[in-house]
């Protein structure tokens, strides 16, 4: 289990997480949606310890994250795997060692286990083969299922998505959707992702949680979700123009 | 008036606190070689890209500024009628200072802007990062395989030098000043003593680690993309030029009054 509890993160006099508060459920898919900008980038790095919050505690199991040293931290992370929003990919490494790294650096396996993992993994991610390329050689969309299958190759217990669908092709993004559901049902992850693609959100999600002001100001299933009342939520995930997110704002040219 | 006193002040304390985690990165970098087994591809890949990739400019420096030597002392010797000692004035002045410090200087350049604008660009692009998610300290991944390297291949390259530079002398005065070469070669050895030989390595060893851990420190440090990266290659050479020629200037006063 994830709880969140308080956490505040500024930068400078910009606060962007203000006391937010948020629990996932062990096995839970979480998807966090909000606007670009609004923070789901910070939360998820304080989640694993890469931003320390201003104040405010993550807990994992009931340890707090937040006050580890770097050795128990690291520890803590074995259990995790990100994907993140630009991938990451080390660019010196090939896809085969980037996808291996974690096996090889925390584990005693011989090369064929690790490569047989890796070329798994690459499976099913859909990007067979491509083991000898480097990633400058990829395009973005495969760089980011490359990441995706780095953030899986250890088999965690926890993964979190960083956009896993935003530049990948409609189709690409729909087997991601699929792979990232099958590994919950299968493996029993606990994930969380971060998302402005409402289809994904909505094909993915456990519940869904709305991050708007750094804080979660609506948390429910798809369904209810879907249905709600609130007219911010309502908003953006009808992705209307005009409404109570961007009152005020220049960018809206009234006529 | 205050304002300006102000500025002076948060600027010394943030000379002092780089300064501080300067040599944290360091002793980081160290206490990892005993933690973790040593990452020895890492270490020989750095020692190819550090000392092996630096030979060329190394060499040109070298060769050259033994001829120089060579040429500006004998004209000085001339008027005493004393050319016969370019040969040693060439091997003490390349073993104790001019061998360190500009094979010092030509990989500062050279490798400490590629290390900075590595390093700089993974923590621009979120590598360094993902690094950490994998849980892998960054530090020892990437600085103590470059630091070993550079303890190792520093000395290497300044005794390398110090040869050519002699062999740049031997040119000079044989070829030109019309030394025999007999003469030339009995006249270095007996000037050179083994002291002015490794109390060079050891300067070179410390330029070794202040281009290394430099290098790395700002990369580590980078931030706001492309121009971040330029900006952090840039403070990354010009600190470790400064910090070489001080150390140099320590080192020699250390060794002048103690040895
Ligand atoms: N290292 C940092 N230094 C300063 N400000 C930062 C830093 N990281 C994030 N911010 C600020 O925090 C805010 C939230 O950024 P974040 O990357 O979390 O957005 P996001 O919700 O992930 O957006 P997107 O959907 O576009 O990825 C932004 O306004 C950004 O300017
Ligand atoms: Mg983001």
């Amino acid at each position: 289990m994830i709880e969140i509890k308080n956490l505040s993160k500024s930068f400078h006099s910009h606060k962007v997480l203000d006391q937010l508060n948020l629990t996932i459920q062990t096995g839970e898919t979480m998807v966090v949606i909000g606007r670009s900008g609004v923070g789901k980038t910070v939360l998820l790095k304080n989640i694993i310890g890469l931003l320390k919050p201003d104040s405010g505690q993550v807990l994992i199991d009931g340890q707090d994250i937040t006050k580890l040293e770097d050795k128990e931290l690291d520890k803590i992370r074995l259990k995790f795997g990100m994907l993140f929003q630009g991938s990451a990919l080390f660019d010196s490494l090939t896809v085969r060692e980037n996808v291996g790294f974690s096996l090889r650096e925390h584990t005693r396996q011989t090369d064929e286990q690790v490569d047989q993992r890796v070329k798994e993994a690459l499976d099913l991610v859909g990007l067979a083969g491509i083991e000898t390329l480097m990633p400058a050689e990829l395009s973005g969309g495969m760089k980011k299922r490359v990441g995706l299958a780095r953030a899986i190759c250890m088999r965690p217990d926890i993964t979190l998505y960083d956009e896993p669908t935003t530049g990948v092709d409609p189709i690409m993004a729909a087997a991601t959707n699929e792979l990232i559901t099958k590994l919950h049902d299968r493996l029993k992850i606990t994930a969380i992702a971060v998302t402005h693609d409402m289809t994904s959100a909505y094909k993915i999600a456990d519940r869904i949680a709305m991050l708007y002001n750094g804080k979660i100001i609506a948390i429910g299933t798809p369904q209810q979700i879907k249905k709600t009342t609130d007219p911010v939520v309502h908003q953006f995930i009808t992705g209307e123009a005009w409404g109570p997110i961007t009152r005020n704002k220049s960018f809206y040219v009234k006529d | 008036m205050i304002r300006w006193l102000n500025r002076q002040k948060t600027e010394f304390l943030s000379f002092i606190s780089s300064a501080g985690a300067i040599f944290a990165m360091f002793w980081q970098a160290i206490r990892w070689t005993s933690i973790s087994p040593l990452r020895k591809r890492e270490i020989i890949d750095q020692m190819n890209k550090i000392g092996v990739m630096s030979c060329p400019i190394v060499s040109l420096t070298a060769i050259f500024t033994g001829m120089v030597l060579a040429l500006q002392s004998a004209y000085s010797l001339r008027s005493f009628q004393a050319e016969m000692y370019v040969s040693g004035l060439v091997a003490v002045a390349m073993a104790r200072e001019l061998g360190p410090v500009l094979t010092a200087l030509a990989v500062a350049g050279r490798v400490g802007a590629s290390i900075t604008a590595e390093l700089g660009t993974m923590k621009v692009t979120e590598q360094i990062d993902a690094l950490e998610t994998l849980a892998t300290n960054p530090v020892s991944y990437l600085v103590t395989p470059r630091l070993l390297a550079g303890i190792i291949m520093l000395p290497v390259l300044t005794m390398y030098s110090n040869i050519l530079g002699i062999i740049g002398g031997y040119l000079v005065g044989v070829f030109k000043l019309g030394i025999s070469s007999d003469m030339y070669m009995r006249m270095t050895w007996k000037t050179l003593l083994f002291k002015d030989v490794y109390t060079g390595l050891i300067k070179s060893l410390f330029f070794g680690i202040i281009i290394i851990v430099v290098g790395c420190y700002q990369g580590f440090k980078t931030s706001g993309g492309a121009e971040g990266v330029g900006k952090a290659t840039t403070i990354s050479v010009v600190t470790s030029f400064i910090l070489i020629i001080a150390a140099d200037c320590l080192f020699t006063a250390l060794f002048y009054f103690v040895f």
